[in-house]
């Protein structure tokens, strides 16, 4: 007797994982990582107006990418660069007309919540104090991004000796988390996220580089309405506002 | 410690794919193993070699690898796709995956134990006339039971701690098919520092259980 229960609970919470919710209709969205906290809340508000699920599917852009290219069953892509969604459009895989340039970001340049070194712009960096820079290697957006733009400010030559290439935005962050080195470029958003870091400068706009994260419906998907309802939910006013306020910079 | 649901979930599906993938691969695994061990055949030395690939390639490329075999875009994948079978973004991805990477660690384990067994008393059972099957499950399994199920432990906590494959062929998808060192590396890009020691904790308890167990059945079958 006590066996069979426990047999039954264990059977019961193994089972738990393969159990799915019944709704009317499930888009998968694949989306970049660094939209995932954004768009859980997104979708849970669109959730409760509408009978349909989103679900998400969140990792690199590239290997987002990569997948739809080989038929994934995903039904709406939010890249993080430009690069990535103009490869899928040569090819053919998204929706015609459905493209749009959504959202930016901001380029900012962080340090150690507790560094007492005077660094106020990225002139600053090319005090002796500071030793080392913390960027993400190119092709890695990010680390495109701000290449280009202290080449435009004709610091990147100076600056270049100082600069350690780690691999990604979260790798930027742990190395001026830790200390390790005096200051590190990384988006708005991500800088947002951590307590250990402080923004000292934020590349305006207008001088810095287009930084884009386009959405589109996917031409293979198999539910194209309600993909398109999503779509367009991201779109609202209300979404915007959403995104304004984990740090995104909205595109009309 | 309290675990929200969605650990649990997440323990729970990884565990869940994890078991059904080492039972998935066993009877293969141990088929292979005794071909290894006991057979010679032609190119048997380019097979075991093929077999043991997926141990030493990055996972991601073994991952690509199974993108494109599984995808919509080849045959085969448009084949499966014609009959309602989906393997990309589906728990089944995360099941391939893990099978084909753990598969390596089986056969290499149980390939082990089937030499430890000392032919002589197959040899012996053969001249008193048994067959070659009644052979191989009354003398040569029940000798080497101990190295199969250490050989399927060390397998399954490989399944576990699968990554690479699993994020191309798979994806990362939230309740769907995100997997122990999915969500690691999920809340590591957010920063979720937290979240992700817990589920940390989890996995190398795990780990340490299995490859533990899996250890000491090994050396026990050693003094036997």
């Amino acid at each position: 007797m006590r066996r069979n229960s426990i047999v039954a609970i264990l059977a019961a919470v193994f089972l738990t994982g393969f159990v799915e919710v019944a709704r009317t209709d499930e888009i998968l969205v694949a989306a970049a990582a660094s939209l995932s906290d954004v768009l859980k809340e997104l979708s849970a508000a669109y959730q409760s107006k509408s009978k349909n699920t989103v679900n998400f599917n969140f990792g690199p852009s590239s290997t987002l990418a990569r997948q739809i290219q080989e038929g994934a069953p995903a039904d709406v892509f939010f890249s993080a660069d430009l690069v990535q969604m103009d490869a899928l459009e040569k090819n053919g895989r998204l929706e015609p007309g459905t493209r749009k340039n959504l959202l930016s970001n901001q380029l900012v340049m962080v340090v150690p919540s507790d560094s007492e070194l005077a660094i106020a712009s990225p002139k600053d960096l090319l005090k002796p104090e500071v030793k080392r820079i913390a960027l993400a290697e190119p092709p890695v957006p990010v680390g495109a991004y701000t290449k280009a733009y202290l080449g435009a400010e004709g610091l990147w030559d100076k600056i270049q000796p100082k600069v350690v290439s780690v691999q990604d935005v979260r790798a930027t962050l742990a190395s001026v988390e830790s200390g390790n080195v005096e200051a590190g470029f990384v988006y708005k958003t991500d800088a947002a996220v951590s307590k250990k870091v402080k923004i000292v400068y934020e590349v305006p706009t207008d001088k810095g580089p287009k930084i884009v994260y386009p959405v589109a419906i996917v031409k293979e998907s198999k539910r194209k309405d309600t993909a398109r309802a999503f779509f367009n939910y991201v779109q609202t006013p209300a979404s915007k506002e959403l995104f304004k306020k984990y740090g995104f910079v909205v595109l009309d | 410690m309290i675990l929200s649901f969605e650990t649990w979930h997440i323990t729970v599906f990884s565990l869940s794919v994890g078991l059904a993938s080492t039972l998935l691969i066993l009877p293969f695994g141990i088929a292979m193993a005794w071909l290894f061990a006991r057979k010679e055949w032609p190119l048997k030395s380019v097979v075991e070699t093929i077999v043991l690939l997926p141990l030493v390639m990055p996972p991601v490329s073994t991952g690509l690898i199974l993108l494109k075999i599984f995808g919509r875009r080849s045959p085969f994948g448009q084949w499966l796709y014609d009959r309602g079978v989906e393997i990309v973004f589906n728990w089944k991805g995360v099941l391939i995956a893990m099978a084909v990477m753990s598969f390596p660690l089986l056969v290499r384990s149980v390939r082990t134990s089937f030499s430890e067994v000392n032919p002589r008393f197959e040899q012996i059972a053969a001249t008193l006339g048994a067959s070659s099957l009644r052979i191989f499950f009354v003398i040569t399994i029940p000798l080497a039971y101990k190295g199969i199920i250490a050989g399927a432990l060390l397998a399954f906590s490989r399944a576990l701690g699968e990554f690479g494959a699993t994020i191309l062929l798979a994806g990362n998808i939230p309740g769907k098919t995100q997997t122990l060192s999915l969500a690691i590396y999920s809340f590591v890009q957010l920063g979720k520092d937290s979240a992700a020691y817990t589920l940390l904790g989890i996995t190398v308890a795990l780990a340490f259980l299995f490859v533990w167990c899996s250890e000491w059945l090994l050396r026990s079958a050693k003094k036997t």
